[in-house]
């Protein structure tokens, strides 16, 4: 076979074998992407099939919607509370099992339990545990003279009591990730390090174990951070929004205006923002990653 | 020495601190399992027990039997429990089905297209389904396919989340050793299918579970597209107690145990698969 | 500068023992190899002496200063490792100054962003980056100051592992099989640096190869090491002209000795049945005896029975399998045909007794010639013994 005709062979082969791929891709994301754009310019709702184009009308109303603004300052503290807590209680997590070798195995299973748990199911739980008259939690409190706390009632409360539920499902996930990057930091780098006089904890965090953990923060960092922006479960088992809209997080808001209230318009609009916030974390990463990896 | 003595002084802490340490992250993992042990706990409780004051872990009267006969045989939970796996299942194979060659064909093979075809795969990894939850929706309700076996798979069809892992892993397989099948006179299919699909198997495997989990536990899409009792999910399932609709708590965390026992379970026998799939997209970034 | 000393250094990994017994001096500016097979526990030692292990019995003395419970950065050394074990996040100024930044700045100094506000900081600075320099121009990499080791080929990776290392002016310079990851000739450029610069800096060096030709030119002593054991410690000559025993002789000089199972009989030596015509006087009737590949040489022709010749060598019928051409001379694999069942191997040089060409090529039956002079004499449990071979010649004795 020539050489054309064997490219030719090779580049026909490859099309039949992404053709399903290409075909699903356009259909599930390519076309509803484009439709999501075009119907965050409408005021379309799935009830009646009589909708206009109203231009940056949705957009305008995000500005002066309470409930956005409410949304997006919910998922702002609760992320402030989730994300450095998730980020360094894992990282620590790491480190303490890292050096501890013979309890790896079984910290790493009981540690990672709650990542592969059902969340709406353990959400029962913990509502459960959190009551504030009759949960465990606050009967153990109360043993030690604190509380009682009002986990899920009080609208003070609600998002601590949301990232504690968050931060108890993700912390395994993370930890993993720290403990395999730990695991590929070279041992005779620690040495070196040892024998240059860095053999102070502090010392050999911050000289060796912190700079070559750089890609696998990033990529927690990163993960954690779209987690965050994505807190959904909880929310619709729980508190539903409340108390009083207290926890009424952006994409539960999302939600809301598009299957409760049929807003589509409005609804597809705040997705877009939604996806819009998700991709600057995702760029963030690429750029970051590209400029700190080096070896 | 014998070798009991040798494997207990492995355990023996290093320090004062060390002990200390090796306590808290025994501690902090009571916290991580400490709501299954009590989920399991009220399982097996009748209904005044499981907020009793007093509490323990061991019921006072064993109601188990009673709870669990409720829960999987007088409410549908073996339906629901029928429907995850339908559903799951069949996301993964057509994911697979389509993932995989896809992913060889952008690894491996030259065709015009291909970076195009790569970059859209990228930039679908950052759209969740969330944001195409919308235009889905619509395009189901119109053409009446709502509350269907298919709506409920149809947006996971696909994963670019796949295609990408597949490619990475695909992209280490030695050139030279597909060249020497070529030359050996091996068809382009045989390779793929008889050496690369073997060589893939650990990666297909991991993929797999990760899947099945993360569907298994979707509560958002299910939420959106069922609306009939006979076709909800297990996880769905756990919306009914919402409102405190059903009052015999028992029963509640009875439930809440079937619903997620399987993954659990399946993770307890699985560990190195999980774990390997989680680090396979983290350490390489 | 400074001086080692080792005494009865023991280390067991639970019920493994790896290293045995172990005592060893080194002196002031001295050059040694510690050489031996994977295995053999250099590597150990090494780490032992470093400090990263702790050994499980036995003092390590400095200077006469007891540092068996001193941590490495307390014990006034430098390593190298094998694979250089560079810090890949920072630049080869930087990896180069970790020592003195460590050494020199408090620990309030060394935190992430208070080291570029502190005055501690700022005073220390300029005399370590003019230290850097210093030795990164001695060792030409003052160019490669800002590159990441990343972007560093394995030879310059080499030097700035051996920059970090002489920048703290340690006493004992440890090296880790460090030239076991450079090609081939690299191997030898490097090897003549290192040895440059042991004897410009007049450090003590203690060199950890598997690499016996490594060991043999460089070093002042040679520890040849065995199973946890040190077989002999010795200058290289030393090692290859009078070895302690039979491993000795086997681990040291390429291609390798060959030794011979002999037969001590009141009539003098048989190997196997064949009469050798020289006797050892010694009650032992089991001996082996060692002759190196050069000290055989080829005489002409085939199927001659074994027969002392007037310069007094032995002459023995050799089979040969196999002929390397290696340029200045030849090696020739084989056998004598007294003993089949042994491999011997011949250095010929070309200059000399490549005048038997033609036989050699075609003839696979040749006759080799041993000069008892240059046998080595051992035990049958491999011991050497200092005895000399005495040449027999019709029942009567001859010294030669």
């Amino acid at each position: 076979m020539s050489l054309i005709t064997k490219k030719r062979a090779q580049a026909r082969l490859a099309y039949m074998l992404v053709l399903p791929a290409v075909l699903l891709i356009f259909g599930i994301y390519v076309l509803p992407i484009i439709t999501v754009f075009g119907i965050s310019f409408t005021d379309y709702s799935l009830v009646s099939n009589y909708f206009e184009f109203i231009g940056l009308g949705n957009y305008r109303q995000m500005l002066t919607d309470e409930a956005f603004g409410n949304a997006l300052r919910n998922t702002l503290i609760y992320a402030g509370l989730f994300l450095p807590s998730s980020f360094f209680i894992s990282l620590f997590l790491a480190i303490a099992i890292q050096e501890r070798k013979q309890f790896r195995s079984i910290l790493e299973v009981l540690y990672f339990l709650p990542v592969t748990s059902t969340l709406a199911a353990m959400a029962l739980v913990w509502a459960a545990l959190m009551d504030s008259n009759q949960g465990v939690i606050n009967l153990w409190a109360g043993a030690i003279g604190l509380g009682p706390f009002n986990w899920l009632g009080s609208e003070t409360m609600v998002l601590l009591s949301m990232a504690l539920i968050s931060l108890w499902s993700v912390i395994g996930f993370n930890m993993v990730l720290f403990l395999a990057g730990l695991t590929a930091i070279p041992a005779n780098l620690y040495e070196a390090a040892a024998i240059d006089g860095a053999d102070h904890p502090v010392d050999k965090f911050f000289r060796v174990t912190w700079p070559m953990l750089g890609p696998t923060s990033m990529f927690v960092a990163v993960t954690s951070s779209i987690t965050a922006f994505k807190l959904f479960d909880t929310v619709a088992i729980l508190t539903q929004g409340g108390p009083n809209r207290s926890s009424e997080v952006f994409l539960y808001l999302t939600f809301l205006e598009g299957f409760e209230y049929f807003n589509m318009g409005y609804s597809a609009a705040l997705s877009l923002v939604f996806l819009g916030i998700i991709f600057l974390f995702a760029l963030v990463q690429a750029l970051f990653v590209d400029r700190n990896v080096q070896y | 020495m014998s070798s009991i003595n040798l494997t207990l002084r492995s355990f023996a802490p290093r320090s004062v601190w060390s002990l200390i340490g090796t306590l808290f992250l025994f501690l902090g993992a009571w916290v991580m399992v400490f709501p299954f042990i009590w989920m399991v706990s009220s399982s097996l409780k009748p209904t005044d027990e499981v907020y009793d004051a007093d509490f323990s872990i061991i019921p006072r009267t064993f109601k188990g039997f009673e709870n669990y006969y409720e829960v999987l045989f007088n409410q549908p939970y073996l339906t629901y429990l029928m429907n995850s796996f339908l559903v799951c299942g069949g996301i993964l194979i057509v994911q697979l089905i389509t993932a995989v060659p896809a992913a060889y064909a952008l690894a491996k093979l030259k065709f015009r297209g291909s970076s195009i075809l790569f970059g859209t795969v990228i930039a679908a990894l950052t759209i969740p389904i969330n944001v195409t939850s919308i235009p889905i929706y619509v395009g189901l309700a119109k053409t009446g396919l709502l509350d269907t076996y298919l709506a409920m798979m149809l947006p996971f069809f696909i994963s670019v989340f796949a295609i990408f892992l597949f490619r990475q892993f695909f992209r280490s397989f030695p050139d030279s050793v597909i060249d020497a099948a070529r030359v050996d006179g091996f068809s382009e299919m045989e390779i793929i299918l008889r050496l690369i699909l073997p060589s893939a198997v650990p990666a297909i495997a991991a993929f797999s579970v990760f899947s099945f989990v993360a569907h298994w536990n979707d509560l958002y899409w299910p939420l959106i597209v069922v609306t009939s009792q006979d076709k909800m999910t297990a996880t769905l399932s756990m919306m009914q107690y919402q409102s405190d609709f059903d009052t015999d708590y028992g029963r509640t965390f009875a439930s809440a145990t079937v619903v997620t026992a399987p993954m659990v379970i399946a993770f307890l026998f699985a560990r190195r698969l999980f774990i390997r799939g989680i680090t396979m997209t983290g350490v390489k970034g | 500068m400074a001086r080692l000393t080792l005494k009865n250094i023991g280390k067991s990994f639970g019920e493994t023992e790896v290293l045995t017994d172990i005592s060893l001096d080194v002196e002031d500016g001295e050059f040694l190899s510690l050489v031996g097979q994977s295995g053999c526990g250099k590597s150990t030692l090494l780490r032992i002496i470093a400090g990263l292990e702790a050994p499980s019995r036995g003092e390590i003395l400095l200077d006469g200063q007891a540092v068996t419970e001193l941590a490495p950065k307390q014990r006034n050394i430098a390593m190298v490792f094998q694979d250089y074990a560079l810090y890949p996040h920072m630049s080869v100024a930087e990896n180069m100054a970790m020592p003195l930044l460590m050494s020199r700045l408090p620990m309030h100094a060394r935190l992430p962003l208070v080291r570029h506000v502190a005055p501690a900081a700022r005073h220390a600075k300029p005399g370590i980056v003019a230290q850097v320099e210093t030795v990164a121009k001695q060792l030409r990499i003052d160019h490669l100051l800002a590159r990441r080791p990343g972007q560093l080929s394995g030879g310059q990776r080499q030097r700035v592992a051996l920059g970090r290392a002489l920048v703290r002016n340690p006493g004992l310079f440890l090296m880790d099989e460090p030239l076991s990851n450079l090609d081939a000739k690299l191997r030898v450029e490097v090897r003549r640096e290192i040895s440059e610069l042991h004897a410009s800096s007049g450090l003590t060096f203690v060199y950890v190869t598997h690499d016996q030709t490594e060991a043999m030119t460089m070093s002042d002593r040679v520890a040849l090491m065995q199973g946890g054991e040190v077989l002999q410690v010795a200058a290289p000559n030393t090692l290859y002209g009078a070895p302690v025993s039979v491993d000795v002789a086997r681990f040291i000089g390429a291609p390798q000795i060959n030794i011979l199972p002999v037969q001590s009989r009141p009539d003098g030596l048989y190997l196997g049945d064949t009469f050798l015509h020289m006797k050892i006087a010694c009650e032992v009737s089991d001996l082996q005896i060692g002759v190196r590949p050069e000290a055989l040489s080829v005489r002409g022709g085939s199927g001659l029975a074994p027969q002392p010749l007037h310069s007094g060598a032995i002459i023995l019928p050799f089979q040969k399998y196999m002929i390397e051409d290696l340029g200045p001379e030849i090696l020739i694999h084989g056998c004598f045909e007294a003993e089949p069942e042994i491999e011997i191997r011949i250095r010929a040089q070309k200059s000399t007794d490549y005048g038997h060409a033609r036989q050699l090529a075609a003839s696979k039956r040749l006759s080799v010639a041993i000069d008892p002079t240059q046998l080595m004499v051992f035990n049958a449990q491999g011991l050497r013994l200092e005895l000399p071979a005495l040449m027999t010649r019709n029942m009567s004795e001859v010294a030669l």
